[in-house]
């Protein structure tokens, strides 16, 4: 596999200069705030035998600089959307007069559960995203509007529960009721899109570490979103980033929130079971 | 009145141009902002340090510090933007340096200049080569 | 006044007197910077912060002229001497005449 050479190469050229090779992922270790420890490596899921060894956090494959925004939650300008979020989570809405700190009280009451999302719904018979169940909250607990997929409250709500899960591996379940549901973004991942005819492995699982014009691949790996982007310097949501992603090997995309993209998030979390959860990050 | 793309493409050149021209930002160029800052002084080279990334990972983030020891001011100017001007800081009594922080955008590879106006008035010069990359998925 | 526009600081609760401090201020802010088009190909009009201060009891630190090639949500990093136990006053102009401020309180100890 050329990305393991080029790693090999990494080594060999590190040994006799600080050179860090642009490309690959690098060594670095990813402490929050000086506090939080995330585990950014792990060894991969059973499900990804014959696929991956090692799952790593797109963290491992952005520069010094832009890591570096991540490790404090002054320097990250995500953060600043969970306070936004936090002021969302105490303010009442809706019919019932309730908000969020009604029934959760304080949001720190939430750690864990981000890292478990998406999961089935036993009531509801469905698997539910994390924003699907925000929603579900919305309307049937407090009588108020449903937030739309991956809209700027949505967005701001699920980094708030992400960033107090931090430190928390993901865990999501593709057994039992999930199964079918995994299968099917299983199938959507190794499907070619669009004029370009690229699966999410064609990239993500056969090229990272390697070059994509001047940046490079990461494993895509979705423990750290949202995330926010120096691109468009706001909070991106997952759904919209693999939109982003099927869009540009030319293809007619998915939307956000719908079932295809649902059954992907599943089955792409699973791939970074046992990676922390890391949102909101910083990246490019 | 609003013009569509196409509307003002139909206009004839020179007077396109004009249109297209945002109001009251006469793009002045980067010798003139320095000008106005030193009166046409000389700059030293020693006396302010400019640190800019040597490769930004995205150009509409890009870190930057300046430091000059006793400053009263410090000027930024992005050469190769549309407008060069980025920030000028003016340090109070009670800045413990002159010293500051902040993340701005390049429009593509170019040179970020400084200047600072140092404790006895004379001027120092201080600039660094950014290269901006284009990422990987339309960037 | 552009949307939702939320302010934070970071800055010691405590110092000795005469100490140096640092301070972090982020600003969320979109700094539209008035060089974009519209999907109709329309310039989309420059709306940014064109100025930050920091005073503490009344005195300057710093004060920063902005333009619009100040990144989205502004970041800045400075350093400040607490000669006494006082008051940090932060304050954001914007372009369309919104001023946010925030303000925090430092003791000496």
């Amino acid at each position: 596999m050329i990305f393991k050479t080029l790693t090999a190469a990494a080594a060999m050229l590190a040994l006799t200069a600080p050179v860090l090779v642009a490309g690959g992922a690098d060594d670095d270790t990813l402490v929050i705030n000086g506090d939080i420890e995330i585990t950014t490596k792990a060894a991969a899921a059973p499900h990804l035998d014959g696929h991956l060894d090692e799952v790593m956090s797109g963290w491992h494959f952005r520069d010094d600089d832009t890591q570096a925004m991540e490790m404090d939650d002054f320097d990250n300008p995500g953060m600043i959307f969970v306070d936004v979020a936090t002021d969302t989570w105490n303010t009442a809405e809706g019919s019932e007069g309730k908000s969020c700190a009604d029934c959760h009280n304080e949001p720190e009451s939430m750690a864990g559960v981000r890292a478990v999302y998406p999961r089935w719904n036993e009531e509801a018979g469905e698997v539910r995203t994390l924003q699907m169940q925000m929603n579900a909250c919305r309307t049937e607990r407090m009588g108020a509007e449903a937030w739309k997929y991956d809209s700027g409250d949505a967005i701001n709500m699920e980094a708030l529960l992400a960033s107090v899960s931090r430190g928390t591996p993901v865990n999501v379940a593709i057994d039992g009721p999930a199964a079918e549901t995994w299968e099917k973004g299983k199938e959507i991942y190794y499907t070619r899109y669009g004029l370009l005819e690229l699966s999410c492995a064609n990239c993500h699982e056969q090229n990272y570490g390697n070059y994509i014009r001047a940046d490079h691949l990461s494993q895509g790996q979705i423990n750290a979103f949202p995330t926010y982007r120096l691109k468009n310097a706001k909070l991106n949501g997952m759904h919209s980033r693999f939109k982003g992603c099927i869009r540009d090997t030319r293809a007619e995309t998915f939307n956000p929130g719908s079932p295809e993209f649902v059954a992907l998030e599943l089955y792409v979390a699973s791939r970074g079971n046992g990676l922390d959860v890391e949102g909101p990050s910083v990246r490019n | 009145m609003e013009f569509t793309r196409r509307e003002t493409l139909a206009v004839g050149g020179a007077a396109a141009l004009v249109a297209m021209l945002p109001k009251g930002a006469y793009a002045a160029t980067t010798e003139e902002w320095i000008a106005e800052f030193t009166g046409g002084a000389e700059m030293a080279d020693a006396g302010l340090d400019l640190t800019a990334p040597e490769i930004a990972e995205n150009g509409n983030t890009v870190p930057i510090e300046v430091s000059a020891d006793g400053a009263s001011e410090i000027l930024v100017l992005a050469t190769g933007n549309p407008t060069p001007g980025v920030a000028k800081f003016t340090f109070g009594p009670l800045a413990a340096a002159q010293y500051a922080s902040t993340r701005i955008r390049l429009a593509g590879t170019q040179d970020v200049v400084a200047i600072a106006k140092l404790a006895d008035g004379s001027f120092a010069r201080a600039s660094k080569t950014v290269k901006v990359t284009i990422g990987g998925c339309g960037g | 006044m552009a949307d939702g526009v939320k302010p934070r600081v970071k800055v010691p609760k405590s110092a000795s007197a005469g100490e140096a401090i640092t301070i972090k201020t982020l600003i969320s802010h979109p700094m539209e910077s008035g060089q974009r088009k519209d999907s109709s190909g329309n310039t989309i009009p420059r709306s940014i912060i064109n100025r930050f201060t920091c005073e503490f009891n009344g005195e300057s630190v710093i004060d920063v002229t902005m333009e619009p090639a100040i990144s989205t949500n502004p970041y800045f990093e400075f350093e400040a001497t607490v000669p006494e136990a006082g008051e940090f006053k932060f304050t954001w102009y914007d372009d369309d005449g919104s001023v946010y401020e925030d303000s925090k309180k430092i003791e000496i100890g």
